[in-house]
């Protein structure tokens, strides 16, 4: 058998391959050589035949009958073989396969061989690839290494270590003694690698970062010596010492300095010194800026050194840097909640970035714009925001019309700009708008009481011009329908009302109907407006002969609506117009943003960031009737909706204490129970227009030194009554009044009697069940009057 | 951390791909169609960030390679352009004025280099003179083994 070709050699000979086809052919014919290579177990060429085999697998071919090949390769003794044998392991294996496990005791053996060179490639590619049975067969062995002298291996092993806490995280514990004395090192590629374990252990154990947070002052050292140092020829990037080193070393500060006074007190001057000295020309002191900027906006920093981050990242939006300029939004973006009054000073910068060029810009910049509007600046921001919908790329259109509906929603100044906002975005970006836009702006029309001629009067101008976007017709269809009459009766007081028949609106629905480019949602929509129109026109004949023809269509939907409303002519006419009458105001749903729904007029901050109340979730209530029993009554009838809470138990701490601002309402809150260290507290609300229907909150506090854990909240009122239970924030009350677990109660009170309640709480505290039930009377007259 | 390292060329055809988390196969080739798409599509003058997914990517071309590096969102994505350039230089010195051929007939050499300067999806080696030692040395030991197959030539002065 001749000896198989070189590597160069067969690269050389695929290159010249003209088609896909005559290249395949190659690699099979090549494939077939080495596999019978393979079989014949040839030791000599085995390397050359597994170079080639990783060629071809780097071109897209399968190469797993290689993969046993690179194993022999491993255990060979020679150094060639085992550095092709490692490459492939790294490239053909990984945990997936049973074989990886084979490689453990080579890599064993190899992680003590004599030769360093041979231990480095054995650190290398179990902290590449290294699977979790592997990590932990082998974590003692790299521990041995993390403490050598050598730090040609020293440096390997601790990334290596890094790699096996993130597959093995318990084994994190086991290399904490080596980390003793890593930072006092002078190798920089140690000091790195030390670094990076560090950061690595702080973020995943608090533990952890306690026992870590004294090596702040030595950090700072580090960092102070790399700027103050003169050059160093081995380190040195355009002028800077060791940036990777420093930008390493900076993050790990942001970690320790996080929400502890001290830690971020002892590294407020290397920070400042950072910020103020870093040569700014090329890239890497940009890269180091924004390290350090990230750094103090993390921190607790003093105010003076947040002001100067930024005005950095001011200056970045400023750079001719295209990726200065990108990575100062994302920054901003990050800031602008917490700081937000520093960000608006750059808010004609952030909006000028609206029309960059580049798409990466563009779109930081507009999120971050959205971020910054407010009841101040809403009609200027959205100009240019409008000004950016119309001439933006269709990849923006849809995010940036949600971002305007959410914005005008929140803070438009007066009902008509709200509306004519609104028209804009469905005339200019109409077929971008997100589907669940349509029922939310139809809603908010039917609250604009007041500008239903208006708003009827402009849609309909516009879809005289364009019936194409869907969007946009659905809406005017749908307006059209509830108030055709203040169309064709001309009540506009906004504007100059217009003059159109009925006929003419007719066409115009009909048009609907028949055009192609209308979906079938719209010509859905479209058939119920003329169906509506019959009790608001006077020319009910063509309307019944629309309708009769629909009977037959196609469009089973469109069907249905046809034969329903022909019916409703023919059999309960006396019922139409009380059907079709005009819809009633409808109850506000919770928005989609994170923050409260608040009509605002020169508001200058946003409202406060609460948490969205999950919708509820039905279960079966078997508890129901426990509770039933154990009132033993007839006359308690519950329903409840007792829920899981779904959310994970973040122990109500992020969770501001509603008790604090009580002003939604002018409803005291009350003390509905008040035992062993358990309080709850009631605060009320008539947050929505229905006046029968009071909005409860509860908020559970826990005095004791102990948390009181799988806490259940179970209510009951009388039959006159009815009653929702929400999920609840967590089911965690927080020891030492730490935070509040919170719950809502929806309760119906159609006959507006005295509002009374049993409750039932069942929680786990110091090991053992607790159970108890309670009644409240106390409800203050305001919530149920 | 870095999740990928991907080089290829300006018609699409991979020259390197380095992995630092375990994924399949099916995954990997995704990845890697959209990346190129992706990032050939770019205009010229763009910045050389984008956001995929969960990752931020950095990308720079080099005369008819891209580079394309995949990061985790806590990344400085002005760093990792620093690392992709130090990669380059470390090729450079190997190689001696390295084009895309060198690293074509020699990517196994290409991932040799790499794995002395990252190792899971981390800097390994801040300075350039250890790392060009170590291949150095790594290339002679294979001299010694006077391996049948491995021509061994040493590059840079």
């Amino acid at each position: 058998m001749p000896a198989p070709i070189r590597l160069r050699e067969l690269i050389r000979t695929i290159r010249t391959a003209r088609t896909q086809a005559e290249e395949r052919e190659m690699i099979q014919k090549e494939c077939a050589a080495i596999r019978s290579s393979f079989r014949e177990e040839d030791n000599t060429y085995r390397c050359r035949n597994v170079a080639k085999l990783l060629y071809m697998h780097m071109l897209g071919y399968p190469a797993h009958f290689g993969q046993l090949e690179c194993l022999k390769l491993i255990a060979s003794q020679k150094f060639t073989d085992k550095r092709i044998g490692y490459l492939g392991a790294m490239l053909l294996l990984d945990e997936r396969q049973d074989v990886h496990l084979l490689m453990t005791n080579c890599i064993k053996n190899d992680l003590n061989h004599s030769t360093q060179y041979v231990q480095g490639l054995a650190l290398c590619t179990l902290g590449c690839m290294g699977s979790s049975e592997m990590c932990r067969d082998l974590a003692g062995e790299v521990e041995k290494l993390l403490k050598t002298s050598n730090s040609y291996l020293r440096k390997k092993a601790a990334l290596c270590a890094v790699h096996v806490i993130r597959k093995v995280p318990e084994l994190m514990e086991m290399f904490l003694p080596a980390t003793k004395n890593l930072l006092s090192e002078k190798n920089h590629g140690v000091l790195h690698t030390s670094v990076v374990l560090l950061t690595e252990m702080c973020e995943r154990s608090p533990d952890m970062l306690a026992h870590f947070r004294k090596l702040v002052p030595q950090l700072v050292r580090i960092l102070k010596n790399l700027i103050m140092s003169g050059y160093s020829p081995e380190h040195d990037v355009s002028g800077i010492s060791d940036p990777f080193l420093q930008v390493r070393i900076l993050r790990l500060l942001r970690i320790l300095g996080k929400n502890d006074d001290d830690s971020s007190e002892a590294m407020n001057d290397i920070l400042a010194q950072v910020a103020t000295n870093t040569e700014t020309s090329k890239n890497v002191g940009n890269a180091i800026l924004y390290e350090t900027v990230l750094t103090i906006m993390d921190i607790k920093s003093e105010s003076g050194l947040r002001v100067l981050a930024i005005n950095i990242l001011g200056r970045f939006l400023l750079n001719n840097d295209k990726n200065i300029r990108y990575v100062a939004l994302t920054s901003l973006l990050k800031t602008v909640q917490t700081d937000h009054n520093a960000v608006q000073r750059h808010r004609s910068t952030i909006v000028d970035c609206l029309k960059d060029l580049d798409v990466s810009i563009k779109r930081r910049a507009m999120e971050l714009s959205f971020a910054l509007v407010n009841g101040n600046n809403i009609r200027g921001m959205m100009k240019e925001l409008l000004y950016f919908l119309d001439s933006c790329d269709p990849e923006f259109k849809a995010d940036c019309a949600s971002g305007v509906f959410l914005a005008a929603e929140k803070y438009a100044p007066s009902k008509r700009w709200h509306i004519d906002t609104i028209m804009r975005v469905l005339t200019t970006a109409g077929s971008y708008v997100r589907d669940d836009s349509v029922p939310n702006l139809i809603q908010l029309i039917t609250n604009s009481v007041e500008m239903h001629a208006y708003t009827v009067q402009r849609l309909y101008k516009a879809l005289l011009d364009d019936i194409s976007q869907q969007p946009l017709v659905q809406v005017a269809s749908w307006c059209i329908g509830e108030y055709g009459d203040l169309l064709v009766s001309g009540q506009c007081e906004e504007e100059e009302p217009i003059q159109v028949t009925e006929d003419e609106v007719l066409d115009v629905l009909e048009g609907l109907l028949v055009s192609n480019l209308s979906t079938p949602v719209t010509r859905g929509y479209a058939l119920t407006a003329i169906m509506k129109l019959s009790t608001r026109f006077s020319s009910v004949n063509r309307i019944k002969k629309v309708v009769s023809i629909y009977g037959s269509s196609i469009d089973v939907e469109l069907q249905q609506r046809a034969v329903e409303y022909n019916a409703l002519f023919k059999k309960y006419d006396h019922m139409r117009s009380a059907l079709l009458e005009r819809m009633p105001i409808m109850e506000k749903t919770a928005s989609n943003g994170p923050t409260e729904i608040v009509q605002t007029n020169g508001e200058t901050e946003p409202s406060v960031v609460e948490p969205k109340h999950p919708p509820p979730v039905t279960q079966p209530t078997n508890q129901a009737t426990d509770l039933l029993d154990l009132l033993g009554g007839n006359d308690m009838v519950s329903v409840i909706q007792t829920t899981v809470p779904t959310k994970p138990a973040s122990a109500g701490g992020e969770l501001l204490d509603l008790l604090g601002d009580l002003s939604l309402s002018g409803i005291p809150p009350i003390t509905a129970y008040n035992k062993n260290g358990l309080k709850i507290d009631f605060t009320f609300e008539r947050a929505n227009p229905n006046p029968n229907i009071a909005v409860i909150t509860i908020h559970a506090s826990n005095s004791t030194e102990t948390d009181m854990t799988d806490f259940v909240f179970q209510a009951a009122v009388p039959k006159t009554f009815q009653l929702q239970l929400l999920s609840p924030s967590s089911n965690v009350v927080p020891a030492l009044n730490q935070g509040t677990v919170t719950q809502v109660i929806r309760v119906l009170n159609p006959q507006k009697q005295q509002l009374r309640m049993r409750i039932k709480l069942t929680y786990t505290h110091r090991g053992s069940a607790v159970q108890d039930l309670a009644e409240v009377n106390n409800f203050p007259p305001q919530s149920w009057q | 951390m870095m999740r990928f390292l991907l080089l290829f060329s300006r018609q699409g055809k991979l020259r390197l791909q380095k992995w630092f988390t375990a994924m399949t196969d099916r995954e990997k080739k995704k990845i890697i169609r959209e990346m190129t798409t992706i990032v050939l599509a770019r205009q010229p003058r763009s910045c050389n960030f984008l956001q995929w997914k969960d990752l931020k990517i950095i990308y720079k071309r080099y005369a008819s390679l891209y580079f394309c590096l995949g990061v985790e969102n806590q990344e400085n994505e002005l760093l990792a352009l620093e690392v992709i350039h130090r990669y380059v230089e470390l090729l450079d010195k190997y190689f001696g004025n390295v084009c895309e051929l060198d690293i074509i007939f020699n990517f196994e050499k290409a991932y040799f280099i790499l794995d002395e300067f990252l190792m899971g999806g981390e800097i390994q080696e801040t300075s350039k003179q250890i790392v060009n030692r170590a291949i150095e040395s790594s290339d002679m030991l294979q001299e010694d083994d006077h391996s049948e197959w491995y021509e061994v030539e040493l590059f840079g002065p």
